[in-house]
């Protein structure tokens, strides 16, 4: 056989007199890899993105929602709307002391901000001050909430840089006063600028005021989660068997659930590997189908190239001089095509980023790309054994 | 001296179904030597087609012994066959057979490509060999550049790339008008002159008379076999 540096020229040197096929046959397979480490990146992305933002929240957290909240193998929201617990809870829980620190809590509803005829939509967060403190908030100017404001029920609020600049035109908004519900509450404070890159949440332009004042704003009696900081990582058990304890001898155990954050994080990361998985994998069934494109065109080629092949067998081309250069032939065309596709994906996935949080992981691109090229092999093996086992004289005759 | 090839008793019987065998050469014997210019002529559905095939070693004989300079050919691999087509015979074929959108020096390269000769090496040979079949200023011309009589001289010239032992023309002028049929004849001519062996096969007396010696074939069997001057 001759060395398959030479078959290898030979092999690009018939794919270049073809350009346009040949683009269009790794047509098939850039989409499908590049599908697959787009999908792969944006799971991986949110993977990473809610990962981050409970690991913000502190390792010796622990969370009580309403409601029965789901971990392990069922998957059920928390019972925000029907929510059992109230202040009373808050303040028993802060009383426990031992393995329990601090205890906060806090409601999140939406609604409309204005100021002189501005306004804006926007996520409210009433909040207690310790709270505050376990969801890391903190205010670039002026004062955050305080327990004072918190059991007086002041109309005191801080609001995000990114209201200042919708409401005040970026003007120090500090002692203004904006309106919320027919009621005018004072800016005592700005909240600190948040990494960018959220779902759709603009964080940045969160209003935050003090629990009570925003129960009475909404009308609401109940809280929607308590946090309860552990002194330690290892005190967690002990703090949540106490927070069960106390929490049990008011409600029944299907008003509420206590998660700790790391677990939280566990089985969240156990849903979303299950949907990256599911993208990529539906995404890989392009990569076949890119793979099944290449070996039609391959048949084709042998059959439009019967005469040429018969020529090279009657100069002296052996069985596997053939063979391996349409083997060739088809890797080169997935391999390319598995490049590209590689480079795209990569490309579409940092124009994604910014849109929605994306990772290019290393293992999505090193499958895609092996699999691709194991596609060429697989699917070029057919047409690549009928063209070496062409009679030469019946390949001279064909028409 | 031996002959450069030499066919004795040779037949070749086709199977068509379980019961229906036609039978293409019914009993052969055959010697071309150094040097000489035969031509193969015949009626078509005599067998000089399937001759050709055995003597140009793409085709196996049913029964009978082919020998290329003085070795049996008949129990070799498919890969022995093909070493020794490269080497020994170069083909012209009647459709010229050029590799389409490729220059004709790659053209001309091909048959050396097979027998694992260096690129630059390759290049000055093809070159040469277009010198010689008179397109040494198309050397980068696509077989679409070029008029059928000046595509098969790159064909001829692919064909004597090699230097083979015998050069096997089936039916060089089939394709052309009379005028370029005329030039590749003599060009065949030059080339025996310089001592390469042909061997025409034809279906037109004019053309096969233009050769040294005639062997006439019908219905598989050689009926005459003539010098021509």
């Amino acid at each position: 056989m001759i060395p398959i540096s030479e078959i290898t020229k030979l092999a690009v040197r018939s794919l270049l007199r073809n350009k346009s096929r040949s683009a269009l046959t790794m047509l098939g397979i850039i989409i499908g890899v590049s599908a697959v480490i787009l999908l792969v990146s944006i799971g991986q992305g949110l993977q990473n993105y809610i990962t981050q933002q409970f690991e913000s929240l502190g390792s010796d957290l622990i969370v009580v929602l309403p409601g029965k909240v789901g971990s392990g193998g069922s998957i059920s929201g928390p019972n925000l709307a029907g929510s059992k617990l109230t202040l009373t809870d808050v303040d028993r829980l802060s009383r426990l002391g031992g393995a329990v620190e601090s205890v906060g809590a806090g409601i999140e509803m939406s609604s409309t901000v204005s100021y002189l005829g501005k306004s804006k939509y926007t996520t409210t967060a009433g909040l207690t001050a310790e709270y505050q403190k376990m969801r890391n908030l903190t205010t670039s100017e002026g004062r955050m909430m305080t327990d004072s404001d918190n059991r007086a029920g002041r109309n005191v609020v801080d609001i995000g840089p990114g209201l200042v600049d919708a409401l005040f035109g970026g003007a120090n908004p500090i002692g203004k006063e904006v309106t919320m519900g027919g009621q005018k509450f004072q800016v005592v404070g700005i909240l600190s600028k948040i990494g960018s890159g959220g779902f759709g949440v603009d964080v940045n332009s969160f209003v935050v005021l003090p629990l009570t004042t925003a129960q009475k704003l909404f009308g609401m009696k109940s809280v929607q989660a308590i946090g309860v900081k552990a002194k330690d990582k290892d005190s967690i058990p002990e703090a949540t068997v106490l927070v069960k304890k106390e929490l049990g001898k008011r409600l029944k155990g299907d008003d509420f659930s206590v998660v700790d954050s790391s677990s939280l994080v566990a089985t969240i990361n156990q849903i979303l590997g299950v949907v990256t998985l599911a993208l990529g994998g539906i995404a890989a069934i392009s990569l076949v189908v890119g793979g099944v494109g290449i070996m039609n065109i391959m048949l084709v080629s042998v059959t439009e190239r019967t005469r040429e092949i018969g020529l090279r067998k009657a100069v002296g081309a052996k069985p596997q001089d053939i063979l391996v250069q349409f083997l060739i032939e088809s890797v080169v065309l997935s391999v390319a095509g598995g490049g590209t596709g590689v480079l795209i994906g990569y490309l579409g996935s940092l124009v994604i980023n910014q849109y929605i949080a994306t990772t290019v992981t290393f293992w999505s691109v090193a499958l895609a790309f092996g699999v691709s090229a194991a596609i060429g092999i697989i699917f070029g093996v057919a047409p690549a054994a009928r063209a070496s086992k062409l009679n030469p004289i019946e390949a001279l005759k064909y028409e | 001296m031996s002959p450069l090839i030499s066919l004795s008793k040779v037949t070749k019987i086709y199977k068509l179904g379980d019961d229906v065998e036609v039978s293409a050469l019914g009993g052969i014997d055959l010697e071309v030597k150094e040097g000489e210019f035969v031509a193969i002529i015949g009626p078509s559905g005599s067998g000089k087609s399937t001759l050709m095939h055995i003597i140009g070693i793409l085709d196996q004989p049913s029964s009978g012994m082919v020998k290329l300079e003085g070795s049996d050919v008949g129990k070799l691999s498919e890969q022995k066959l093909a070493e020794l087509r490269n080497k020994h015979i170069g083909f012209v074929f009647q459709a010229f057979n050029l590799l389409p959108k490729t220059s004709a020096l790659e053209n001309v390269e091909l048959p050396l490509i097979y027998s694992d000769i260096s690129g630059s090496e390759r290049k000055r040979r093809a070159e040469k060999a277009l010198r010689v079949v008179g397109l040494g200023d198309r050397l980068n011309h696509t077989p679409a550049q070029l008029s059928g009589g000046q595509q098969q001289r790159v064909a001829i010239a692919r064909a004597l790339v090699t230097k083979p032992s015998l050069i096997l023309a089936d039916e060089p002028t089939g394709n052309l008008d009379s005028h370029a049929g005329d030039e590749i004849i003599n060009l065949l001519k030059d080339l025996n002159k310089k001592g390469n062996t042909i061997v025409l096969v034809t279906h037109e007396r004019e053309i096969a008379m233009e050769a040294k010696r005639i062997v006439e074939i019908k219905d598989g069997l050689i009926i005459a076999d003539n010098k021509t001057r």
